[in-house]
């Protein structure tokens, strides 16, 4: 009994009731939970390319912070789909040794996003989303996604707030921004669709209220958005759908560089700490 | 274990008061008390002591370093078993902060949040205008919602055109 300290990485309040079910359904509760952790984790790393590239200091640290929130998210997630999973895995296990075909988050955050207009109009649809999400969320039948949904909501309301005044200034702006904003838009939208797929979901944990059902959440999200734009002046980009994938697996070419770069620090020095 | 949650009770004990003292490592002049983070501290028979603390934002980077400064504080008074926990429900608020706190955070130059009680009493649609901390004019504007922490804001005053940082409301 000499080693009074305790384990290093944050312990999450752990739900061990969850844990000990269906085998299947715990599968796909850990595949929901790391769905939604990857799509803040991903979106942390991209927003993090922003770091001494804004166009002001207040816009560095804003997009910082940003970044901050979705990786304390991503944290909380992950750790709590370990927990779920019960193999022992932890946060950084799940963040840094898991391949690209192993990452559930969805396409629109995974894309390189180094046009501030595009930044910007991928944070209005993320924020919007996560609003809507973790405001059901809160909801859940699993404690621990519920308390990590009713702290997640609060931040991100910050993140829509930010992307919505710049959306709004740069569209109804001057003709450059106007156009490049509405660039933006349409590069995005495409992949706006894929969010509110549930082909990936076990339709069993939205019957137990683990779950928020993605397709419940298409009508307020859109409505919501395409209000932001029009009051920009600009146009809802009329676009067809790409293909989802993202919640199984499949992934555009982008992702597997991001996590190159992610893990490659990890992978060289294996168990390093600092 | 601390399912009786009884929280206040705990709030007398030796351990309370050592790890009551903890101060932010970010804003040095108030504690984790004072912030509201500190959620409950309880002592078992054996003298094993595990602190509940709750992060003010979920990536805040301040967790890692007041988790160490808890067993820090806690081991150099004797206690040679403390674990601490993260917990996340009910989310913090900024109306968590005590009175103290305020105080502490306003004289060391961050303008604190408007209470709960000055929110409801504000007229509605109406944004309560942030006090400089230095000069007390209730001339400022928002130069940014996002400041150098992420519980801040950063804020500039008309009147004596110092910047400052805003504690702002979560």
């Amino acid at each position: 009994m000499s080693t009074p300290r305790p384990s290093s990485s944050p312990p999450l309040r752990s739900s061990d009731e969850q844990a000990r079910r269906d085998p299947a359904l715990t599968g796909s509760h850990v595949d929901y939970v790391l769905g939604l952790a990857d799509d803040a984790l991903v979106s942390a790393q991209r927003m993090g390319w922003w770091i001494s590239r804004a166009p002001q200091l207040e816009e560095d640290l804003a997009l910082a912070n940003i970044g901050l929130d979705l990786l304390g998210q991503a944290r909380s997630l992950l750790s709590h789909a370990g927990e779920i999973e019960g193999a022992g895995r932890d946060e950084d296990d799940l963040a840094y040794w898991r391949d690209e075909r192993d990452f559930r988050n969805v396409k629109l955050v995974e894309r390189p996003q180094e046009d501030f207009g595009v930044a910007m109009a991928r944070l209005l649809v993320l924020s919007t989303w996560q609003s809507e999400l973790y405001a059901a969320l809160q909801r859940s039948t699993d404690p621990t996604l519920a308390a990590i949904a009713a702290k997640a909501a609060k931040e991100v309301a910050y993140h829509h707030d930010h992307a919505r005044q710049w959306v709004l200034r740069l569209g109804d702006g001057t003709e450059e921004s106007h156009a490049r904003m509405q660039a933006a838009l349409d590069a995005e939208w495409p992949w706006v669709e894929e969010l509110f797929d549930e082909s990936h979901l076990d339709p069993a944990l939205v019957a137990d209220g683990v779950a928020v059902a993605p397709s419940s959440l298409r009508e307020p999200v859109l409505r919501r958005l395409e209000d932001v734009v029009r009051a920009a002046t600009l146009a809802v980009p009329d676009v067809p759908p790409r293909v989802p994938g993202g919640r199984a697996g499949l992934h555009t070419e982008h992702l597997g560089r991001m996590l190159a770069e992610m893990q490659h620090l990890t992978r060289s020095h294996p168990g390093a700490t600092w | 274990m601390t399912d009786t949650h009884d929280i206040d009770a705990h709030r007398d004990t030796r351990a309370w008061h050592v790890a009551s003292g903890v101060v932010d490592p970010e804003l040095p002049v108030v504690t984790i008390e004072d912030l509201g983070i500190l959620r409950d501290v309880t002592e078992d028979d054996q003298g094993r002591v595990h602190v509940q603390v709750t992060p003010t934002y979920s990536g805040c980077p301040a967790m890692e370093t007041i988790r160490t400064d808890l067993i820090d504080a806690l081991t150099a008074e004797g206690y040679r078993h403390v674990t601490v926990e993260f917990v996340l429900s009910p989310p913090w608020s900024t109306d968590q902060i005590t009175a103290r706190g305020r105080a502490r955070l306003e004289e060391y130059g961050v303008a604190p949040p408007p209470t709960e009680e000055e929110r409801r009493r504000a007229p509605v649609g109406l944004t309560l205008s942030v006090r400089c901390p230095q000069c007390g004019s209730p001339d400022t504007r928002e130069s940014s919602r996002f400041g150098s922490t992420a519980c801040k804001s950063l804020w500039v005053c008309r009147r004596c055109r110092e910047p400052f940082d805003h504690f702002k409301v979560l």
